[in-house]
């Protein structure tokens, strides 16, 4: 009976549910989150220095001996169990450079027993033991500010990222330019077809109803490829213009694998999601008001400005919230038609998870993006309708 | 005035609904392509038999990957939709059991995996799924699949629900119907449309999955959307085009029926005399 209390027959109900919502949607969002600020791969590479740094106190100066001899034996070690690959490569990513400076050292110190410091004269300059002290704190904001094109200097200060190296906030701006753009056109050429779905009854509502339906059920693979094929060189659009002589073989338009083809692949698979929500708020407004304001005297245009354009305002903030947070988490679009200039974050989210397996950055890109669309849906929150619309 | 406004409004509509249907349609005649491109050869715009050919027909048919493919997609959405519909159907049930604080707090909570961008969740799902070689595996991708599922099925199980009156119930136990008999009896056949409806989005949502599926399957596991995103990207096979016919002429052929079914229940409730609405 007790249970009862606790768990009252509502409860009991839903926590099958939010059992397994807690273990596979929000623990993987939870391990996002975790890897964004901790990173304990360098400690655990390099036990031995790592511990004998702690006691490393005035940093403009060389660490003790012991420290040089923790670092050789870490280094010949990795060597050994051939994993010295992941420690240059990671430490590479703090500072470019120090690929080669641990591969080389660890080949002299494993093959020839070389002294450490003899290996390379970097080994006598208090900034790389800096870098690898500050590499081996298990807790970093590094990621996070790297995320954002900032960096810890060796030296310990947050400063901005090289030039060439400054990608990641150029990117979140375009990712927000995209969703602003195609929520901007959803609005424009939904709008029309959702008030002629919301006032047209009997069989042309059913057919115009079956022309949203169909794409929205649609698998997105399919959409998406109905694109390449309509905008590749070969496709559908450049033979026609060729064919009709308006352009010349060798002068065929590059309309895919660029910006514009992500925003209008994206564009296309989003507007059923502007037009349903739209059109529901449309048919749940009764005729008269528009009738009374015209009957008033009030020309078209005013009765529309004024009049019907804030009673489906609920329908456009709803839709357009939508469309928006939906675009900022785009994936599978623009990486197939994005090519190189129409690539969003999600698409370096995947690249770093699955191809520099630099999880730490992937992890900060996710928190980031997390947070944005967090952020953006609590502005919408009171209107956002959650899920697939229905009718 | 009215008749020129009218006719831009036509007009427009026309545009944004050929805007909407063309680029699925344009895929069909593509797939009887004889070549492999992506493109209309002289041939078939002039409509010459010889133009057309199902030469990438037979090929989907006869390749081993696609035939894997296929019992992936299958299989996957076969174990999904039952567990996402029933899990799903209980919560819709348990939430109206809540006050209305609560049950907005839990709605959120539930229905979150509709709205946070799927990438982080496949990205953290296979950080997570790594260590416990749940990757490269069938069982991980089913698991992440149900979570994305359920919400829809608590979604329109709530929407059939919301009408629901619960004195019904009462009136069931008063004539002596057992709790399980009333609910097999009353609440089941009221929010049987919802739960439906729901199974339906459920196996759609884990049949049309590309993005966790592409963290977490190895070459075995592909899927039908993976098999396609690699015909996409790394070949560009006319294949793809017909697989993709074949989805859409399903889709149609759901789509039609749903609506034949509801118009013909909705004349058999005239018929007999109920509300069009109910």
């Amino acid at each position: 009976m007790r249970r009862s209390v606790l768990f009252p027959p509502g409860w009991r109900l839903l926590l099958p549910l939010l059992a397994f919502t807690a273990a596979v949607f929000i623990m993987p969002i939870g391990v996002i989150l975790w890897k964004s600020i901790h990173d304990p791969e360098v400690a655990a590479l390099l036990p031995a220095t790592t511990a004998s740094l702690e006691s490393w106190s005035d940093e403009t100066m060389l660490p003790p001996s012991a420290s040089f001899d923790a670092l050789a034996s870490d280094m010949r070690n990795l060597v050994e169990v051939a994993r010295i690959g992941e420690l240059a490569l990671r430490l590479n990513r703090e500072q470019p450079g120090f690929r080669q400076l641990v591969e080389r050292s660890a080949a002299k110190i494993h093959d020839e027993g070389t002294p450490l410091v003899e290996t390379d004269r970097r080994w006598s300059d208090p900034a790389s033991w800096r870098l690898i002290k500050r590499a081996s704190e298990p807790y970093t904001p590094r990621y996070l500010l790297n995320a954002v094109d900032m960096r810890v200097t060796p030296d310990g200060t947050i400063g901005r990222q090289d030039e060439q190296r400054q990608i990641y906030l150029r990117l979140f701006a375009r990712t927000i330019l995209v969703a602003a753009i195609v929520t901007g056109l959803c609005a424009l050429i939904g709008y029309p077809f959702a008030y002629a779905l919301s006032v047209s009854e009997g069989m042309l509502r059913s057919a115009l109803y079956f022309v949203v339906m169909l794409p929205f059920w649609t698998s997105l693979l399919v959409r998406t490829t109905a694109w390449i094929v309509i905008l590749q060189r070969q496709g559908v659009v450049n033979e026609l213009l060729v064919s009709a002589g308006l352009i010349a073989d060798n002068e065929r338009f590059a309309l895919i694998y660029n910006f514009f083809g992500t925003v209008i692949a994206m564009v296309y698979v989003l507007l059923p999601f502007f037009i349903l929500p739209l059109q529901a708020v449309m048919r749940g407004i009764p005729g008269q008001y528009v009738r009374a304001a015209e009957s008033l005297g009030g020309n078209p245009a005013r009765v529309f400005r004024r009049i019907y354009l804030p009673m489906t305002m609920p329908g456009i903030v709803a839709g357009g919230a939508l469309v928006f947070i939906l675009s900022l988490g785009y994936y599978v679009t623009p990486a197939l038609v994005g090519g190189r200039t129409g690539q969003l974050i999600s698409n370096q989210i995947a690249f770093h998870i699955q191809s520099s397996l630099n999880w730490g950055l992937a992890a900060a890109l996710g928190t980031l993006l997390l947070m944005l669309v967090i952020l953006i849906s609590m502005v919408f929150s009171r209107v956002v309708p959650i899920g697939r619309p229905q009718r | 005035m009215k008749r020129m406004s009218r006719f831009i409004l036509g007009l427009v509509v026309t545009m944004v609904g050929l805007f909407l249907l063309l680029p699925i349609l344009v895929i069909i005649p593509l797939s009887f392509n004889p070549e492999p491109y992506f493109s209309f050869t002289g041939k078939m715009l002039q409509l010459d038999p010889n133009g057309w050919s199902l030469r990438w027909y037979r090929e989907v048919v006869q390749d081993p990957q696609w035939r894997l493919a296929f019992k992936n997609s299958i299989t996957v959405a076969a174990i999904v939709t039952p567990i996402a519909t029933a899990l799903g159907t209980c919560a819709a049930l348990g939430l109206r059991h809540l006050p209305p604080t609560q049950r907005t707090v839990v709605t959120l909570f539930v229905s979150a995996p509709l709205i946070v961008p799927i990438i982080i969740v496949a990205a953290g799902t296979y950080l997570l799924f790594a260590p416990l070689g749940l990757t490269q595996s069938l069982t991980g991708i089913v698991l992440s699949h149900i979570s994305l599922a359920a919400p829809f099925v608590v979604i329109t199980v709530s929407g059939a629900l919301t009408t629901f009156d619960e004195r019904l119930l009462r009136a069931a136990a008063i004539l002596g119907a057992s709790p399980v008999r009333a609910f097999c009896r009353v609440t089941l056949p009221i929010m049987a449309p919802g739960v439906a409806a729901g199974a339906l989005f459920a196996f759609a949502t884990s049949f049309d999955e590309a993005v966790l599926t592409l963290f977490l399957a190895g070459y075995d596991q592909r899927t039908i959307p993976l098999q396609m995103w690699s015909g996409v990207r790394d070949q560009l096979s006319p294949a793809v085009l017909v697989v993709a016919s074949l989805l859409v002429a399903a889709v149609s052929i759901v789509m039609v029926g749903l609506s034949l079914h509801q118009a013909l229940s909705r004349q058999r409730s005239k018929q007999l005399g109920y509300g069009a609405e109910h």
